[in-house]
Protein backbone atom coordinates (compact mmCIF):
# COMPACT_ATOMS: atom_id res chain seq x y z
CA UNK A 1 0.00 0.00 0.00
CA UNK A 2 1.43 3.38 -0.92
CA UNK A 3 1.32 5.97 1.81
CA UNK A 4 -1.52 8.50 1.94
CA UNK A 5 0.52 11.03 3.87
CA UNK A 6 4.30 10.92 3.75
CA UNK A 7 6.38 13.23 5.91
CA UNK A 8 10.10 13.17 5.26
CA UNK A 9 12.89 14.99 7.06
CA UNK A 10 10.51 17.70 8.27
CA UNK A 11 12.25 20.57 10.03
CA UNK A 12 10.53 23.63 11.47
CA UNK A 13 11.63 26.79 13.22
CA UNK A 14 10.09 29.52 15.34
CA UNK A 15 12.47 32.32 14.45
CA UNK A 16 15.90 30.99 15.33
CA UNK A 17 14.51 28.29 17.58
CA UNK A 18 14.43 24.89 15.90
CA UNK A 19 11.37 22.95 17.02
CA UNK A 20 11.46 19.97 14.62
CA UNK A 21 14.55 18.01 13.57
CA UNK A 22 13.96 15.91 10.48
CA UNK A 23 10.73 14.15 11.36
CA UNK A 24 9.72 11.15 9.23
CA UNK A 25 6.22 9.77 9.42
CA UNK A 26 3.92 7.72 7.25
CA UNK A 27 0.14 7.48 7.35
CA UNK A 28 -1.50 4.81 5.23
CA UNK A 29 -5.04 4.96 3.91
CA UNK A 30 -7.46 3.94 6.65
CA UNK A 31 -4.83 4.05 9.36
CA UNK A 32 -4.86 5.82 12.68
CA UNK A 33 -1.45 6.99 13.82
CA UNK A 34 -0.80 8.36 17.29
CA UNK A 35 1.95 10.74 18.31
CA UNK A 36 2.80 10.85 21.98
CA UNK A 37 5.34 12.89 23.84
CA UNK A 38 5.83 15.16 26.81
CA UNK A 39 5.08 18.90 26.91
CA UNK A 40 7.19 20.80 24.45
CA UNK A 41 8.17 17.72 22.45
CA UNK A 42 7.05 19.37 19.23
CA UNK A 43 3.79 17.52 18.59
CA UNK A 44 1.72 20.62 17.97
CA UNK A 45 4.50 22.10 15.88
CA UNK A 46 4.42 19.00 13.69
CA UNK A 47 0.66 19.44 13.16
CA UNK A 48 1.16 23.12 12.41
CA UNK A 49 3.99 22.37 10.00
CA UNK A 50 1.80 19.91 8.10
CA UNK A 51 -1.02 22.46 7.84
CA UNK A 52 1.19 25.36 6.79
CA UNK A 53 0.74 27.34 10.00
CA UNK A 54 4.30 26.79 11.27
CA UNK A 55 7.30 27.60 9.14
CA UNK A 56 8.83 24.53 7.46
CA UNK A 57 12.55 25.00 6.89
CA UNK A 58 13.42 21.62 5.37
CA UNK A 59 11.87 18.33 4.39
CA UNK A 60 8.62 17.53 2.66
CA UNK A 61 4.97 16.69 3.16
CA UNK A 62 3.36 14.56 0.46
CA UNK A 63 -0.35 13.79 0.31
CA UNK A 64 -1.44 11.03 -2.08
CA UNK A 65 1.71 11.53 -4.13
CA UNK A 66 1.35 15.32 -4.29
CA UNK A 67 3.90 17.61 -2.70
CA UNK A 68 2.04 19.94 -0.34
CA UNK A 69 5.03 21.27 1.62
CA UNK A 70 4.70 24.95 2.52
CA UNK A 71 1.28 25.26 0.96
CA UNK A 72 -0.39 28.20 2.74
CA UNK A 73 -2.75 27.21 5.54
CA UNK A 74 -5.98 28.19 3.74
CA UNK A 75 -5.18 25.84 0.86
CA UNK A 76 -4.47 22.80 3.01
CA UNK A 77 -8.14 22.10 3.55
CA UNK A 78 -8.91 21.87 -0.13
CA UNK A 79 -6.04 19.42 -0.45
CA UNK A 80 -7.81 17.17 2.01
CA UNK A 81 -6.24 17.81 5.40
CA UNK A 82 -8.25 19.19 8.26
CA UNK A 83 -7.28 19.87 11.84
CA UNK A 84 -8.82 19.80 15.29
CA UNK A 85 -6.47 22.31 16.87
CA UNK A 86 -5.01 22.11 20.34
CA UNK A 87 -7.37 23.86 22.75
CA UNK A 88 -10.32 23.35 20.31
CA UNK A 89 -10.25 26.99 19.16
CA UNK A 90 -13.97 27.38 18.53
CA UNK A 91 -15.05 30.76 17.20
CA UNK A 92 -16.71 32.59 20.10
CA UNK A 93 -18.89 34.78 17.87
CA UNK A 94 -20.35 31.76 16.12
CA UNK A 95 -23.08 29.44 17.35
CA UNK A 96 -22.49 25.71 17.57
CA UNK A 97 -24.14 25.22 14.20
CA UNK A 98 -22.21 28.07 12.60
CA UNK A 99 -18.98 26.63 13.96
CA UNK A 100 -19.85 23.41 12.17
CA UNK A 101 -20.92 25.12 8.96
CA UNK A 102 -17.76 27.15 8.73
CA UNK A 103 -15.85 23.88 8.57
CA UNK A 104 -17.39 23.44 5.12
CA UNK A 105 -16.47 26.97 4.03
CA UNK A 106 -13.93 25.84 1.44
CA UNK A 107 -15.47 22.47 0.75
CA UNK A 108 -15.84 21.38 -2.83
CA UNK A 109 -18.34 18.75 -3.84
CA UNK A 110 -20.05 16.27 -1.61
CA UNK A 111 -18.84 13.77 0.90
CA UNK A 112 -20.14 11.62 3.68
CA UNK A 113 -20.14 14.28 6.35
CA UNK A 114 -22.97 16.78 6.41
CA UNK A 115 -24.39 18.92 9.19
CA UNK A 116 -27.08 16.27 9.78
CA UNK A 117 -24.56 13.44 10.01
CA UNK A 118 -22.38 15.36 12.46
CA UNK A 119 -25.46 16.07 14.54
CA UNK A 120 -26.28 12.36 14.50
CA UNK A 121 -22.74 11.49 15.52
CA UNK A 122 -22.91 13.95 18.43
CA UNK A 123 -26.63 14.54 19.15
CA UNK A 124 -25.89 17.20 21.77
CA UNK A 125 -24.65 19.45 18.96
CA UNK A 126 -28.12 19.47 17.49
CA UNK A 127 -29.73 20.18 20.83
CA UNK A 128 -27.35 23.08 21.51
CA UNK A 129 -27.08 24.29 17.93
CA UNK A 130 -28.05 27.89 18.68
CA UNK A 131 -25.77 28.31 21.70
CA UNK A 132 -22.49 30.14 21.30
CA UNK A 133 -19.84 27.48 20.70
CA UNK A 134 -17.87 28.58 23.70
CA UNK A 135 -20.86 28.23 26.06
CA UNK A 136 -20.57 24.45 25.90
CA UNK A 137 -18.67 22.14 28.24
CA UNK A 138 -15.12 21.20 27.31
CA UNK A 139 -16.15 17.81 25.97
CA UNK A 140 -18.98 19.26 23.92
CA UNK A 141 -16.66 21.92 22.54
CA UNK A 142 -14.29 19.15 21.50
CA UNK A 143 -17.18 17.50 19.66
CA UNK A 144 -17.85 20.77 17.84
CA UNK A 145 -14.17 21.03 16.93
CA UNK A 146 -14.16 17.48 15.56
CA UNK A 147 -17.41 18.04 13.70
CA UNK A 148 -16.12 21.31 12.26
CA UNK A 149 -13.02 19.53 10.97
CA UNK A 150 -15.08 16.70 9.48
CA UNK A 151 -17.38 19.08 7.60
CA UNK A 152 -14.75 19.44 4.87
CA UNK A 153 -14.71 15.65 4.41
CA UNK A 154 -10.96 15.41 4.85
CA UNK A 155 -8.78 12.56 3.68
CA UNK A 156 -6.62 13.16 6.71
CA UNK A 157 -7.88 14.37 10.08
CA UNK A 158 -5.31 15.77 12.49
CA UNK A 159 -6.39 15.80 16.15
CA UNK A 160 -4.23 17.66 18.64
CA UNK A 161 -4.77 16.53 22.25
CA UNK A 162 -8.45 15.68 22.17
CA UNK A 163 -8.37 14.48 25.76
CA UNK A 164 -6.74 17.55 27.25
CA UNK A 165 -8.61 18.62 30.38
CA UNK A 166 -11.48 16.19 29.89
CA UNK A 167 -12.88 13.59 32.28
CA UNK A 168 -12.18 9.93 31.36
CA UNK A 169 -15.83 9.24 30.58
CA UNK A 170 -15.92 12.19 28.19
CA UNK A 171 -12.68 11.10 26.54
CA UNK A 172 -14.20 7.68 26.00
CA UNK A 173 -17.29 9.21 24.42
CA UNK A 174 -15.21 11.30 22.05
CA UNK A 175 -12.97 8.45 20.97
CA UNK A 176 -16.15 6.42 20.58
CA UNK A 177 -16.73 8.42 17.39
CA UNK A 178 -13.49 7.22 15.82
CA UNK A 179 -14.82 4.01 14.24
CA UNK A 180 -17.43 6.02 12.33
CA UNK A 181 -14.86 8.57 11.27
CA UNK A 182 -12.63 5.79 9.98
CA UNK A 183 -15.57 4.16 8.22
CA UNK A 184 -16.19 7.42 6.37
CA UNK A 185 -12.81 6.94 4.72
CA UNK A 186 -10.82 9.42 6.76
CA UNK A 187 -7.36 8.52 8.02
CA UNK A 188 -6.37 10.00 11.34
CA UNK A 189 -3.34 11.32 13.17
CA UNK A 190 -3.91 11.89 16.88
CA UNK A 191 -1.58 13.73 19.18
CA UNK A 192 -2.03 12.49 22.73
CA UNK A 193 -0.42 12.85 26.10
CA UNK A 194 -2.70 10.10 27.37
CA UNK A 195 -0.50 7.13 26.42
CA UNK A 196 -2.97 4.35 27.09
CA UNK A 197 -5.61 6.16 25.03
CA UNK A 198 -3.11 6.48 22.20
CA UNK A 199 -2.19 2.81 22.38
CA UNK A 200 -5.87 1.82 22.32
CA UNK A 201 -6.86 3.86 19.29
CA UNK A 202 -3.81 3.71 17.03
CA UNK A 203 -2.48 1.25 14.48
CA UNK A 204 0.91 2.83 14.82
CA UNK A 205 2.47 4.94 17.56
CA UNK A 206 5.32 7.44 17.38
CA UNK A 207 6.91 8.92 20.43
CA UNK A 208 8.43 12.41 20.12
CA UNK A 209 10.99 14.15 22.25
CA UNK A 210 12.71 17.46 21.68
CA UNK A 211 11.59 17.72 18.09
CA UNK A 212 12.50 14.18 17.07
CA UNK A 213 10.70 10.87 16.80
CA UNK A 214 12.48 8.67 19.30
CA UNK A 215 10.40 5.51 19.10
CA UNK A 216 7.93 4.04 16.62
CA UNK A 217 5.98 0.84 16.43
CA UNK A 218 2.67 -0.95 16.64
CA UNK A 219 1.01 -0.68 20.05
CA UNK A 220 1.47 -4.42 20.56
CA UNK A 221 5.18 -4.22 19.76
CA UNK A 222 6.01 -1.45 22.19
CA UNK A 223 6.83 -2.28 25.75
CA UNK A 224 5.87 0.05 28.55
CA UNK A 225 9.52 0.45 29.40
CA UNK A 226 10.51 1.42 25.89
CA UNK A 227 7.74 4.01 25.77
CA UNK A 228 8.69 5.32 29.18
CA UNK A 229 12.29 5.70 28.06
CA UNK A 230 11.38 7.42 24.82
CA UNK A 231 8.84 9.68 26.53
CA UNK A 232 11.09 10.83 29.30
CA UNK A 233 14.33 10.63 27.38
CA UNK A 234 16.27 8.17 29.56
CA UNK A 235 18.48 7.22 26.61
CA UNK A 236 18.91 10.79 25.50
CA UNK A 237 19.48 12.64 28.74
CA UNK B 1 -44.60 71.02 18.98
CA UNK B 2 -41.32 72.77 18.39
CA UNK B 3 -39.65 70.35 20.73
CA UNK B 4 -41.05 67.33 18.86
CA UNK B 5 -39.88 68.93 15.65
CA UNK B 6 -36.39 69.33 17.09
CA UNK B 7 -36.30 65.71 18.19
CA UNK B 8 -37.48 64.51 14.79
CA UNK B 9 -34.91 66.61 12.93
CA UNK B 10 -32.16 65.46 15.29
CA UNK B 11 -33.03 61.84 14.89
CA UNK B 12 -33.08 62.11 11.10
CA UNK B 13 -29.74 63.90 11.17
CA UNK B 14 -28.47 60.94 13.21
CA UNK B 15 -29.17 58.79 10.17
CA UNK B 16 -26.57 60.74 8.20
CA UNK B 17 -24.01 60.28 10.96
CA UNK B 18 -24.83 56.58 11.13
CA UNK B 19 -24.15 56.35 7.39
CA UNK B 20 -20.79 58.08 7.91
CA UNK B 21 -20.05 55.61 10.68
CA UNK B 22 -21.35 52.27 9.37
CA UNK B 23 -18.35 51.55 7.15
CA UNK B 24 -15.95 52.52 9.89
CA UNK B 25 -17.79 50.26 12.33
CA UNK B 26 -17.77 47.34 9.90
CA UNK B 27 -14.06 47.58 9.22
CA UNK B 28 -13.21 48.03 12.87
CA UNK B 29 -15.40 45.10 13.86
CA UNK B 30 -13.74 42.75 11.40
CA UNK B 31 -10.09 43.73 11.40
CA UNK B 32 -9.65 46.06 14.37
CA UNK B 33 -8.50 48.72 11.95
CA UNK B 34 -9.23 52.36 12.72
CA UNK B 35 -9.30 53.94 9.31
CA UNK B 36 -8.37 57.59 9.80
CA UNK B 37 -9.01 58.22 6.11
CA UNK B 38 -12.65 57.15 6.33
CA UNK B 39 -14.00 60.71 6.21
CA UNK B 40 -11.81 61.57 3.23
CA UNK B 41 -12.90 58.39 1.48
CA UNK B 42 -16.50 59.58 1.85
CA UNK B 43 -15.54 62.92 0.30
CA UNK B 44 -13.67 61.08 -2.46
CA UNK B 45 -16.88 59.13 -3.14
CA UNK B 46 -18.83 62.40 -3.25
CA UNK B 47 -16.47 63.74 -5.94
CA UNK B 48 -16.78 60.46 -7.80
CA UNK B 49 -20.58 60.74 -7.82
CA UNK B 50 -20.23 64.37 -8.89
CA UNK B 51 -17.91 63.39 -11.75
CA UNK B 52 -20.16 60.57 -12.92
CA UNK B 53 -23.20 62.84 -12.74
CA UNK B 54 -21.42 65.64 -14.60
CA UNK B 55 -19.96 63.44 -17.33
CA UNK B 56 -23.07 61.36 -17.96
CA UNK B 57 -25.71 63.88 -16.99
CA UNK B 58 -27.28 61.30 -14.71
CA UNK B 59 -29.16 62.21 -11.55
CA UNK B 60 -26.94 61.71 -8.45
CA UNK B 61 -29.26 58.93 -7.22
CA UNK B 62 -28.53 57.06 -10.44
CA UNK B 63 -24.88 58.06 -10.65
CA UNK B 64 -24.35 56.40 -7.28
CA UNK B 65 -25.11 53.05 -8.89
CA UNK B 66 -22.06 53.53 -11.09
CA UNK B 67 -19.92 55.06 -8.36
CA UNK B 68 -20.58 52.36 -5.74
CA UNK B 69 -18.96 49.44 -7.59
CA UNK B 70 -16.01 51.67 -8.48
CA UNK B 71 -15.57 52.52 -4.82
CA UNK B 72 -15.88 48.82 -3.96
CA UNK B 73 -13.00 48.10 -6.31
CA UNK B 74 -11.00 50.97 -4.89
CA UNK B 75 -11.57 49.68 -1.36
CA UNK B 76 -10.57 46.17 -2.41
CA UNK B 77 -7.31 47.40 -3.96
CA UNK B 78 -6.63 49.69 -1.04
CA UNK B 79 -6.91 46.75 1.34
CA UNK B 80 -4.93 44.22 -0.71
CA UNK B 81 -2.16 46.57 -1.77
CA UNK B 82 -1.79 48.80 1.25
CA UNK B 83 -3.73 48.05 4.42
CA UNK B 84 -3.16 44.26 4.50
CA UNK B 85 0.56 44.93 4.51
CA UNK B 86 0.45 46.98 7.69
CA UNK B 87 -2.17 45.06 9.68
CA UNK B 88 -0.63 43.14 12.54
CA UNK B 89 -0.29 43.04 16.27
CA UNK B 90 1.00 46.59 16.35
CA UNK B 91 -1.84 49.09 15.93
CA UNK B 92 0.44 52.03 15.14
CA UNK B 93 1.42 51.23 11.50
CA UNK B 94 -2.19 51.11 10.22
CA UNK B 95 -2.97 54.37 12.04
CA UNK B 96 0.01 56.08 10.44
CA UNK B 97 -0.75 54.67 7.02
CA UNK B 98 -4.42 55.68 7.07
CA UNK B 99 -3.45 59.12 8.38
CA UNK B 100 -1.08 59.42 5.43
CA UNK B 101 -3.81 58.22 3.12
CA UNK B 102 -6.09 60.92 4.48
CA UNK B 103 -3.54 63.60 3.59
CA UNK B 104 -2.97 62.08 0.14
CA UNK B 105 -6.70 61.99 -0.66
CA UNK B 106 -7.24 65.58 0.50
CA UNK B 107 -4.35 66.88 -1.58
CA UNK B 108 -5.31 64.75 -4.56
CA UNK B 109 -8.84 66.14 -4.47
CA UNK B 110 -7.54 69.66 -3.98
CA UNK B 111 -5.33 69.55 -7.04
CA UNK B 112 -7.98 67.83 -9.15
CA UNK B 113 -11.10 69.71 -8.11
CA UNK B 114 -9.68 72.88 -6.41
CA UNK B 115 -10.83 74.09 -3.00
CA UNK B 116 -14.14 75.40 -4.38
CA UNK B 117 -17.11 73.92 -2.64
CA UNK B 118 -19.36 71.64 -4.65
CA UNK B 119 -22.82 70.21 -4.36
CA UNK B 120 -24.70 67.31 -5.85
CA UNK B 121 -27.93 68.64 -7.27
CA UNK B 122 -30.88 66.34 -6.81
CA UNK B 123 -33.53 68.73 -8.11
CA UNK B 124 -36.95 69.38 -6.58
CA UNK B 125 -36.66 66.52 -4.11
CA UNK B 126 -34.18 68.63 -2.12
CA UNK B 127 -36.87 71.07 -1.04
CA UNK B 128 -39.73 68.57 -0.82
CA UNK B 129 -41.26 67.78 2.53
CA UNK B 130 -43.97 65.63 4.02
CA UNK B 131 -46.48 67.03 6.48
CA UNK B 132 -47.22 64.50 9.23
CA UNK B 133 -49.50 66.83 11.16
CA UNK B 134 -47.37 67.04 14.28
CA UNK B 135 -44.20 67.68 12.33
CA UNK B 136 -43.14 68.46 8.81
CA UNK B 137 -40.16 66.45 7.66
CA UNK B 138 -37.88 67.05 4.70
CA UNK B 139 -37.93 64.25 2.18
CA UNK B 140 -34.12 64.19 1.98
CA UNK B 141 -33.60 63.75 5.74
CA UNK B 142 -36.25 61.02 5.75
CA UNK B 143 -34.56 59.30 2.83
CA UNK B 144 -31.21 59.59 4.56
CA UNK B 145 -32.53 58.05 7.73
CA UNK B 146 -34.35 55.30 5.85
CA UNK B 147 -31.17 54.51 3.95
CA UNK B 148 -29.20 54.35 7.19
CA UNK B 149 -31.65 51.89 8.72
CA UNK B 150 -31.63 49.86 5.52
CA UNK B 151 -27.84 49.84 5.30
CA UNK B 152 -27.44 48.77 8.93
CA UNK B 153 -30.12 46.12 8.49
CA UNK B 154 -28.47 44.81 5.33
CA UNK B 155 -25.04 44.73 6.96
CA UNK B 156 -26.49 42.86 9.91
CA UNK B 157 -28.13 40.31 7.64
CA UNK B 158 -24.84 39.90 5.82
CA UNK B 159 -23.00 39.52 9.09
CA UNK B 160 -25.32 37.06 10.79
CA UNK B 161 -27.11 35.26 7.97
CA UNK B 162 -24.59 34.55 5.23
CA UNK B 163 -21.52 32.39 4.75
CA UNK B 164 -19.50 35.54 4.06
CA UNK B 165 -20.66 37.03 7.34
CA UNK B 166 -19.66 33.84 9.13
CA UNK B 167 -16.22 34.15 7.60
CA UNK B 168 -16.11 37.81 8.70
CA UNK B 169 -16.89 36.89 12.29
CA UNK B 170 -14.61 33.86 12.38
CA UNK B 171 -11.69 35.85 10.99
CA UNK B 172 -12.33 38.59 13.48
CA UNK B 173 -12.35 36.01 16.31
CA UNK B 174 -9.22 34.12 15.32
CA UNK B 175 -7.53 34.62 11.96
CA UNK B 176 -5.14 31.66 12.34
CA UNK B 177 -7.87 29.13 13.05
CA UNK B 178 -9.99 30.70 10.30
CA UNK B 179 -7.22 29.81 7.86
CA UNK B 180 -7.56 26.18 8.87
CA UNK B 181 -11.16 26.45 7.61
CA UNK B 182 -9.86 27.48 4.21
CA UNK B 183 -10.60 31.16 4.83
CA UNK B 184 -8.10 33.71 3.48
CA UNK B 185 -8.13 36.57 5.99
CA UNK B 186 -6.62 39.02 3.52
CA UNK B 187 -9.44 38.39 1.06
CA UNK B 188 -12.01 38.66 3.82
CA UNK B 189 -10.54 42.02 4.81
CA UNK B 190 -10.54 43.20 1.19
CA UNK B 191 -14.20 42.25 0.89
CA UNK B 192 -15.01 44.11 4.11
CA UNK B 193 -13.25 47.29 3.01
CA UNK B 194 -14.93 47.03 -0.39
CA UNK B 195 -18.33 46.85 1.30
CA UNK B 196 -17.39 49.70 3.63
CA UNK B 197 -16.62 51.82 0.56
CA UNK B 198 -20.03 51.04 -0.92
CA UNK B 199 -21.58 52.28 2.31
CA UNK B 200 -19.29 55.33 2.17
CA UNK B 201 -20.64 56.04 -1.32
CA UNK B 202 -24.21 55.97 -0.04
CA UNK B 203 -23.14 58.32 2.76
CA UNK B 204 -21.49 60.55 0.17
CA UNK B 205 -24.70 60.75 -1.85
CA UNK B 206 -26.60 62.24 1.08
CA UNK B 207 -23.69 64.33 2.28
CA UNK B 208 -23.32 65.87 -1.16
CA UNK B 209 -27.00 66.46 -1.90
CA UNK B 210 -27.77 67.97 1.51
CA UNK B 211 -24.83 70.34 1.88
CA UNK B 212 -21.76 71.74 0.19
CA UNK B 213 -18.54 69.82 0.33
CA UNK B 214 -14.91 70.54 -0.47
CA UNK B 215 -11.71 68.47 -0.16
CA UNK B 216 -11.02 69.56 3.41
CA UNK B 217 -14.16 68.45 5.24
CA UNK B 218 -13.34 64.72 5.56
CA UNK B 219 -11.74 64.78 9.01
CA UNK B 220 -14.80 66.44 10.58
CA UNK B 221 -17.03 63.68 9.12
CA UNK B 222 -14.56 61.14 10.50
CA UNK B 223 -14.97 62.67 13.93
CA UNK B 224 -18.78 62.31 13.86
CA UNK B 225 -18.44 58.78 12.56
CA UNK B 226 -15.91 57.92 15.20
CA UNK B 227 -18.11 59.27 17.96
CA UNK B 228 -21.12 57.37 16.66
CA UNK B 229 -19.17 54.11 16.61
CA UNK B 230 -17.82 54.60 20.12
CA UNK B 231 -21.16 55.69 21.58
CA UNK B 232 -22.82 52.65 20.06
CA UNK B 233 -20.16 50.24 21.27
CA UNK B 234 -17.28 49.03 19.13
CA UNK B 235 -18.30 46.49 16.53
CA UNK B 236 -22.06 46.77 17.04
CA UNK B 237 -23.84 47.93 13.88
CA UNK B 238 -27.20 48.76 15.48
CA UNK B 239 -25.18 50.47 18.20
CA UNK B 240 -23.62 52.62 15.50
CA UNK B 241 -27.07 53.70 14.35
CA UNK B 242 -27.98 54.50 17.96
CA UNK B 243 -24.71 56.42 18.29
CA UNK B 244 -25.50 58.46 15.20
CA UNK B 245 -28.95 59.26 16.57
CA UNK B 246 -27.49 60.32 19.92
CA UNK B 247 -25.19 62.81 18.21
CA UNK B 248 -27.92 64.04 15.87
CA UNK B 249 -30.35 64.56 18.76
CA UNK B 250 -27.76 66.33 20.88
CA UNK B 251 -26.86 68.64 17.99
CA UNK B 252 -30.50 69.46 17.25
CA UNK B 253 -31.30 70.14 20.88
CA UNK B 254 -28.16 72.22 21.30
CA UNK B 255 -28.93 74.20 18.15
CA UNK B 256 -32.49 74.87 19.27
CA UNK B 257 -31.14 76.52 22.40
CA UNK B 258 -28.41 78.41 20.58
CA UNK B 259 -27.46 77.78 16.95
CA UNK B 260 -23.79 78.16 17.81
CA UNK B 261 -24.00 75.24 20.17
CA UNK B 262 -24.94 72.65 17.56
CA UNK B 263 -21.54 71.05 16.96
CA UNK B 264 -20.38 71.41 20.54
CA UNK B 265 -23.52 69.72 21.89
CA UNK B 266 -22.78 66.62 19.83
CA UNK B 267 -19.29 66.34 21.26
CA UNK B 268 -20.57 66.93 24.80
CA UNK B 269 -23.10 64.12 24.35
CA UNK B 270 -20.23 61.89 23.26
CA UNK B 271 -18.24 62.64 26.39
CA UNK B 272 -21.31 62.19 28.62
CA UNK B 273 -22.15 58.79 27.17
CA UNK B 274 -18.57 57.65 27.66
CA UNK B 275 -18.59 58.87 31.26
CA UNK B 276 -21.70 56.83 32.00
CA UNK B 277 -20.95 53.83 29.76
CA UNK B 278 -17.24 53.69 28.93
CA UNK B 279 -17.71 50.76 26.51
CA UNK B 280 -20.61 52.39 24.68
CA UNK B 281 -24.32 51.64 24.65
CA UNK B 282 -24.17 48.17 23.07
CA UNK B 283 -20.72 46.68 23.64
CA UNK B 284 -20.00 43.31 22.06
CA UNK B 285 -19.77 40.62 24.70
CA UNK B 286 -16.48 39.12 23.63
CA UNK B 287 -14.33 42.17 23.09
N1 LIG C 1 4.87 30.26 18.83
C1 LIG C 1 6.02 29.76 19.32
N2 LIG C 1 7.12 30.53 19.35
C2 LIG C 1 8.30 30.06 19.83
N3 LIG C 1 8.47 28.83 20.31
C3 LIG C 1 7.40 28.01 20.29
C4 LIG C 1 6.13 28.43 19.80
N4 LIG C 1 5.26 27.40 19.94
C5 LIG C 1 5.97 26.40 20.48
N5 LIG C 1 7.26 26.75 20.70
C6 LIG C 1 8.32 25.89 21.25
O1 LIG C 1 8.47 24.78 20.39
C7 LIG C 1 8.67 23.60 21.15
C8 LIG C 1 7.62 22.59 20.75
O2 LIG C 1 6.36 23.09 21.14
P1 LIG C 1 5.00 22.34 20.79
O3 LIG C 1 3.89 23.24 21.13
O4 LIG C 1 5.08 21.83 19.41
O5 LIG C 1 5.06 21.13 21.82
P2 LIG C 1 3.95 20.04 22.14
O6 LIG C 1 4.61 18.72 22.01
O7 LIG C 1 2.74 20.27 21.35
O8 LIG C 1 3.68 20.36 23.67
P3 LIG C 1 2.30 20.26 24.49
O9 LIG C 1 2.15 18.84 24.90
O10 LIG C 1 2.56 21.13 25.68
O11 LIG C 1 1.22 20.74 23.64
C9 LIG C 1 8.61 24.00 22.60
O12 LIG C 1 9.93 24.13 23.06
C10 LIG C 1 7.91 25.32 22.60
O13 LIG C 1 8.38 26.13 23.64
MG1 LIG D 1 0.82 20.69 21.81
Amino acid sequence: MSALLQIAGLTAHYGDFQALFGVDLTLDQGQTVAIIGANGAGKTTLMRAITGVAKVTAGSVTLAGKDITRIPAPDILTHGISMVPEGRKLFPSLTVEENLLIGAHARRGNGFWTLERIQTLFPILKERRHSPGTALSGGQQQMVAIGRALMSNPQVLLCDELSLGLAPVVIKEIYGAFPQIKDSGTSIIVVEQDISQALRVADHVHCMMEGRITLSGRPTELSRDAIHDAYFGVNHA
Amino acid sequence: MIFIDTLAQGMLLGGLYALFAAGLSLVFGIMRLVNLAHGDLIILAAYLILTVATVTGLHPFVAVIIAAPLMFGFGWLLQTHLLNRVLGNDILPPLLVTFGLSVVIQNGLLSTFTADSQKLTAGTIEAASVDLGVVTLGVMPVLTFGSAVLVIFALNQLFYRTALGRAFRATSDDAVTAQLMGIRPQQVFAMATGIAMVVATIAALYLGTRANFDPSIGPARLLYAFEAVIIGGLGSLWGTLAGGIVIGLAQAIGASINPEWQILSGHIAFVLVLLIRPRGLFPRAND
